[in-house]
């Protein structure tokens, strides 16, 4: 229990992807204008992410390994990735088609995020089991989450405020996100 | 992109050393930008990974673009993206093993680096070959550049030094922060700033010759 709990605050906050790997930067910059859809965006990222850590572990350890073809692995995990979500396209149009709305923009810029891809690879260089892969998949997501989610609150305030016109949008969103990574690293000293 | 057709390779190529910059301009493949800039070395090492993928895929999608068909073209752009990753990784890890260590993740994330990603959608799939090995050549080098800089201001704040040669005087203290996230984002945001500063001023400049000659 006590590793599982380790993996959740580790990826949620000490180790999040966003604030602290430097992946998922694109999404993190690129939809972060407004509280609504930053959450859509994370919602739709924590399904697949989860799926994505489940079935890559099953591609490694019942395809990858027993035919000794683990310098497939890139290719392998992003295909995986890439029919994953086209899954859940397709699943979300026919079995809930207001999820499909409210998630379904997302959906395709999910295959070319990194941090998905990211977290397969990381798993499995960690060597996690099943389970293990599965909780820091979730948990990751939840982390890249929370920062688009705080990403977007203070972006919507700052959007109303006076900004210099130099510091007008990307310029204005890194140093923002710069300061944002200046808290996270406070919670560096959590865990081991 | 406007009548890209009609322009010369030369011209391609420089469209994405300077024009269509992807890291300043376009800003495109943010994560290796951040991720790997901690030492100049990295930043060129990166760069250069990322040119050879860009190049091949550019290449080779633009020769396959009247086999693909439209509909399936993401799944066929990620196999070729991945396959020219996968030698890549294999060939770092044979000849440069320290690099490739750096470097880490990040050379399998090349995969979904948005850049390789968008020049073959916006550019090799709708040009011939000559023009789409420019492009990638010139957007290669154009992020190689960029993110070169980006790491070697990093690198002299951070450590003092660049390229590994120490630079700053004895007696200064290393700014941690610098190598650590947070200065990945605030050196490139200020960057930006300069970048897009210089950019303002030169089309103003362009501007008044142009109402000068009018005039």
């Amino acid at each position: 229990m006590n590793t599982y709990l380790t993996i959740l605050i580790g990826s949620i906050l000490v180790n999040n992807y966003v604030m602290n790997k430097f992946m998922g930067i694109c999404p993190f910059l690129g939809v972060s204008k407004k509280v609504d859809t930053a959450l859509g965006m994370g919602m739709a990222v924590t399904f697949v992410m989860t799926l994505a850590c489940f079935m890559s572990w099953l591609v490694e350890h019942f395809l990858l390994v027993p035919f000794d073809l683990m310098y497939m692995r890139t290719i392998a995990f992003i295909l995986v990735i890439a029919v994953l979500v086209q899954l859940v396209e397709m699943a979300l149009k026919k079995l809930s088609f207001s999820l499909y709305q409210a998630l379904g923009v997302y959906l395709p810029l999910i295959t070319t995020n990194c941090a998905v891809l990211g977290a397969a690879i990381l798993n499995s260089d960690t060597g996690y089991n099943l389970l293990e892969s599965v909780v820091s998949g979730c948990s990751a997501a939840l982390g890249f989450t929370l920062a688009l989610l705080l990403m977007a609150g203070i972006r919507e305030r700052l959007s109303l405020s006076q900004m210099p016109k130099w510091m007008d949008g990307f310029p204005g969103a890194l140093v923002t996100a710069g300061l944002m990574a200046v808290s996270f690293m406070g919670f560096g000293g959590l865990i081991k | 992109m406007p009548d890209t057709q009609k322009k010369n390779a030369f011209q391609v190529f420089m469209n994405g050393l300077i024009t269509e910059n992807p890291t300043f301009v376009l800003m495109l493949g943010m994560c290796p930008t951040l991720g790997v800039t901690t030492a100049a070395i990295n930043g060129i090492g990166m760069g250069l990974a990322t040119t050879a993928v860009l190049i091949c895929s550019n290449l080779l999608i633009s020769l396959l673009r009247n086999i693909i068909s439209e509909r399936i073209r993401i799944p066929a752009f990620i196999v070729v993206i991945a396959s020219f990753v996968s030698i890549v990784e294999m060939l770092l890890k044979a000849y440069l093993p320290d690099l490739s260590d750096a470097l880490g993740v990040y050379i399998p994330l090349i995969v979904v680096n948005c850049i390789i990603f968008a020049r073959a959608e916006a550019f090799a799939f709708k040009n011939p070959p000559v023009a789409s090995l420019a492009d990638g050549l010139g957007m290669g080098l154009g992020f190689t550049g960029a993110i070169t800089i980006l790491s070697a201001i990093r690198e002299l704040l951070g450590s003092g030094t660049v390229f590994g040669a120490q630079l700053m005087p004895e007696s200064y203290e290393p700014m941690a922060i610098m190598l650590q996230v947070p200065g990945g984002f605030i050196t490139l945001g200020l960057l930006l700033i300069l970048v897009n500063g210089i950019r303002k001023g030169l089309a103003r400049r362009k501007e008044l010759k142009a109402k000068e000659e009018l005039a």
